[in-house]
């Protein structure tokens, strides 16, 4: 326990029997001691609005989101009246609906394509490389980067818009290709690059930290048996960072399935070519009105998300074993 | 190829690959920059010439302070309820031993990172309708609080974790009673993690678009970030000046707040932003 003050600890005893609800043995030295004499009870009462908030509005709509999608309820017509029990029905209506399972593809591309390889890769060179970059060149990228990761949603689903556009997009006049429609002709392109563009930072951050951690030490070594920038990065770096790159896998991935950004520079289109699974889900659920089978595919969404996070907890656990 | 070839080889590539990136980063970000300035705003990123006449365009137009009104409501009761209940929270947890606490923030945390956004749309917004909050702002405040709060306690959890516990003990022998304990040494203590996670909130909630562009059907409740996609004439074409100027001094607050937390604090948004 950090003890700044030795005269404080005689006190703490005598604080102990004063908070009635506190733990057995309160006057052992340890970090959770209620030193402000709060008492469990008040405790409990301290956490219990967040826990209330938390319950109806995260943990019950996860809930019911089960319940609903064994529903045909819907927004309009008879469903909305009266809403009857189908069973798996909505489920096997997904399975059996080209919209969903391309949606479903889709989604697992732009995921893939964005997060797992886009940001995690580019975030993780440009960490690299900025920790030995110029004085200049430093601040000006990770500005940059930064700013395309702060600035609200619609701001930047615009500026892409106006980068993009057809007649006069600032692209088309860079690249002098006239008339070239990016967001129809490939938008699953459009939206795997803008969401690298948009989301990278968090990446680059969080392997910055990651990499200050690696001793310098390590890499000196390293460098003088002859291991080239390669191998360094290989055999010293990437070992030390495992559980770093993991982690962030794990939260850019989550981020990326559930993004609806796109929705804001494609709107899903054009036919659907560009429609991932939040966006299918709102189109359908929000739109349509069918909120029986929206709620069955965002169950679906919310069991692919644990499953990537179970997973991913078993290969941290299992790494941890092994060390 | 000899070595000092290669190395320059590798220079030069080095230098083309970062130029090539400090362009991706930026070229979105000209529009932003120069079109409020320049006349006769079109996609095209250019200044030619200067001029003040496009923000004409936000004083003439009368959805764009309601809307900033409703963006800073919405943020700021977010951010209050987030900071509020997040400090009572995160300090009972961080000083009173509560069974399975641990396990339970972090099965809070990763469920707050499963359910976000469309996952939950659906049963949220037929919560709303049938509680009667939909197209109210407090319902949009309500969600997002709730969707905020775990990453909000465990981050808070974590400074309250860092504070000496000698401060309140001291106090306590002079005879202070829990309430003033908490108000007088607690609270000026921890005020600092409660801005950052206020800034944090603050953050999130002002360029989130999903929820009220979900939640609020009335354009006069709706925040900026969904109105800014109406501002298209009849015709379809989007009202350059107004976007443009838009677009500008609503962004203006999130870069300075973020830089203002930046300086004082560090880097301390690593629990995970995401517009």
């Amino acid at each position: 326990m950090p003890t700044t003050s030795p005269a404080a600890e005689p006190v703490a005893g005598a604080a102990g029997p004063s908070a009635p609800g506190g733990p057995p043995g309160a006057d052992a030295p340890r970090p959770d001691r209620d030193v402000a004499g709060l008492g469990r009870a008040r405790a409990l009462g301290f956490v219990a609005p967040a826990l209330l908030v938390i319950a109806v509005f995260l943990v019950f709509p996860a809930v019911w989101t089960i319940y609903l999608g064994l529903l045909d309820y819907s927004l309009t017509g008879a469903g909305a009246q009266a809403p009857t029990f189908v069973g798996l029905g909505n489920y096997l209506d997904a399975l059996s609906d080209p919209g969903f399972t391309r949606s479903l593809w889709l989604t697992l591309l732009y995921v893939g394509g964005s997060a797992v390889v886009g940001q995690n890769v580019l975030g993780f060179l440009l960490a690299w490389y900025l920790r030995g970059a110029r004085r200049v060149v430093r601040p000006v990228l990770t500005v940059l980067v930064l700013l395309a990761w702060i600035l609200p949603g619609s701001v930047v689903a615009f500026l892409w818009q106006a980068l993009l556009d057809r007649r006069a997009g600032t692209l088309n006049t860079l690249l002098g290709t006239a008339d070239q429609a990016w967001v129809l002709d490939h938008p699953m392109w459009v939206i795997v690059v803008f969401n690298v563009w948009r989301g990278t930072a968090f990446s680059m951050l969080l392997y910055t930290a990651a990499l200050s951690s690696v001793p310098r030490s390590h890499l000196e070594v390293a460098r003088m048996s002859g291991a080239s920038g390669w191998q360094q990065l290989r055999d010293v770096v990437l070992p030390t960072v495992r559980r770093h790159v993991l982690t962030n896998t794990l939260l850019i991935t989550l981020w990326t399935f559930n993004d609806f950004s796109p929705y804001l520079l494609t709107g899903g289109g054009p036919n659907g070519a560009s429609e991932i699974l939040p966006v299918y889900i709102y189109r359908e659920a929000i739109i349509g009105g069918h909120l029986g089978y929206g709620s069955a595919i965002s169950l679906l969404l919310l069991l692919a998300n644990l499953v990537i996070a179970v997973f991913y907890l078993r290969v941290l656990r299992g790494r941890k074993d092994e060390s | 190829m000899n070595p000092a070839v290669r190395h320059v080889l590798g220079r030069v590539g080095a230098y083309v690959v970062v130029c090539l990136l400090v362009v991706f980063f930026a070229l979105p970000l000209l529009w932003l920059v120069l079109t409020p300035f320049t006349p006769n705003p079109t996609y095209r990123a250019s200044l030619s010439g200067f001029t003040l006449d496009n923000f004409a365009a936000l004083v003439d137009n009368p959805q764009v302070w309601p809307s900033i009104r409703n963006s800073l409501v919405l943020a700021g009761g977010s951010a209050l309820l987030v900071i509020a209940l997040a400090a009572l929270a995160a300090y009972a947890l961080s000083r009173v031993r509560v069974p399975g606490r641990d396990q339970l923030l972090y099965a809070l945390l990763l469920l707050s990172s499963i359910v976000t956004g469309t996952a939950a749309m659906v049963p949220i917004f037929l919560m709303l309708f049938q509680l009667g909050l939909i197209d109210r702002q407090l319902g949009v405040v309500l969600v997002l609080t709730g969707g905020l709060l775990p990453a909000a306690v465990f981050m808070l959890k974590d400074f309250v974790d860092g504070v000496p516990r000698s401060y309140e003990e001291s106090a306590r022998v002079f005879g202070a009673r829990p309430n003033q304990v908490l108000r007088h040494v607690v609270l000026p203590v921890i005020r600092p993690g409660m801005a950052t996670v206020g800034v944090w909130a603050l953050v999130q909630v002002w360029g989130n678009f999903l929820v009220p562009y979900v939640l609020l059907a009335n354009p006069s409740k709706q925040p900026a970030a969904v109105v800014m996609y109406t501002f298209y004439d009849a015709g379809g074409q989007p009202d350059f000046a107004l976007i443009s100027t838009f677009a500008l001094v609503y962004s203006v607050p999130v870069v300075v707040l973020y830089l203002v937390v930046n300086r004082r604090y560090g880097f301390a948004f690593q629990g995970g932003i995401k517009g």
